[in-house]
């Protein structure tokens, strides 16, 4: 067995700077970057925001969002190599949770997060993509997207508003 | 990867036994699919009601498994669960497949209705 790191919960942390707005920690996940790994920080991450009581559809959002960005980190920032590190970070704020998710594997190109267009589905059967859905899906149920590269690490920031989320206590 | 082929009448019912086709299965997902389709000229239905999760990768395999499918034969969906759902509905693959609420909706409609 590669000595790499697995899932694990870290002990939560105070946020270094005082959010803008009322928030706090919900969860802190490490992975290491192999799909197998995806699937049960996933797993976790569900497990772990289960005190927030989200709707079917509101953890599906969460689960399939997540899924998006940890599957591009492990195929595109660390190429699918299974040795790359990454962190899963969400906060709850008011009616939305905040996530952030890092790496230091390669940046994005032209370091900047894709726009994530439509596939375009009205083409003949054989002609329909395989691919190139993640971006739009991360787009299209993602809020205040930012990527920002620093040193080594890049860092994606969004959030997911659920209107029934209570305020963090 | 558990997929199960069964012919009813002049269809082929595949079933999933899977709760999740995403980035970790997708490629062997769709391996399994050419195994159970190939050789099946007519019309084909994918029981998809144990899946809970499926991400883009996932959704790939069932696109691909749809294109791989031999001449004549048609692949349509049936039983998608929500969040599944959801994932066709928003890139507008719900618009190219033909979907069923369930394996048994799917089959009472069609060339196996009586």
């Amino acid at each position: 067995m590669p000595n790499r790191a697995s899932v694990t919960d870290l002990p939560a942390q105070p946020a270094a700077e005082p959010a803008p707005c009322r928030a706090r920690n919900a969860l802190r996940i490490v992975l290491s970057s192999t799909p197998m790994e995806v699937r049960r920080a996933l797993e976790r991450v569900l497990v772990d925001l289960s005190p927030l009581e989200l709707s079917e559809d509101e953890r599906g959002t969460v689960e399939l969002v997540l899924a998006e960005v940890l599957n591009n980190v492990v195929e595109h920032a660390y190429d699918t190599a299974d040795s790359g590190v990454i962190e899963i970070t969400v906060l709850q704020g008011v009616r939305r949770l905040f996530c952030t998710v890092t790496d230091q594997g390669r940046a994005m190109p032209g370091f900047d997060a894709p726009s994530g267009k439509a596939a375009d589905v009205d083409v003949p059967v054989e002609a329909l993509p395989e691919g190139g859905f993640g971006w739009f899906l991360i787009r299209q149920l993602s809020k205040d997207l930012s990527y920002s590269r620093s040193g080594d690490e890049n860092r994606l920031s969004f959030s997911l508003d659920f209107a029934t989320l209570p305020a963090p206590r | 990867m558990n997929v199960e082929a069964t012919r009813k009448g002049k269809t082929l019912l595949v079933t999933v036994h899977e709760s999740r086709i995403d980035a970790a299965v997708a490629v062997t997902f769709k391996e399994a699919m050419r195994d159970a389709t190939t050789g099946h000229a007519g019309r084909i239905v994918l029981d998809m009601s144990e899946v809970g999760f499926l991400d883009s990768s996932g959704l790939g395999a069932v696109v691909g498994a749809m294109k791989q499918v031999d001449e004549g034969a048609k692949l349509e969906l049936a039983g998608l669960s929500r969040t599944v759902a959801k994932v066709f509905h928003l890139t507008r693959m719900d618009t190219v497949f033909t979907i069923h609420s369930s394996a048994e909706a799917a089959l009472a409609s069609g060339e196996n209705a009586a």
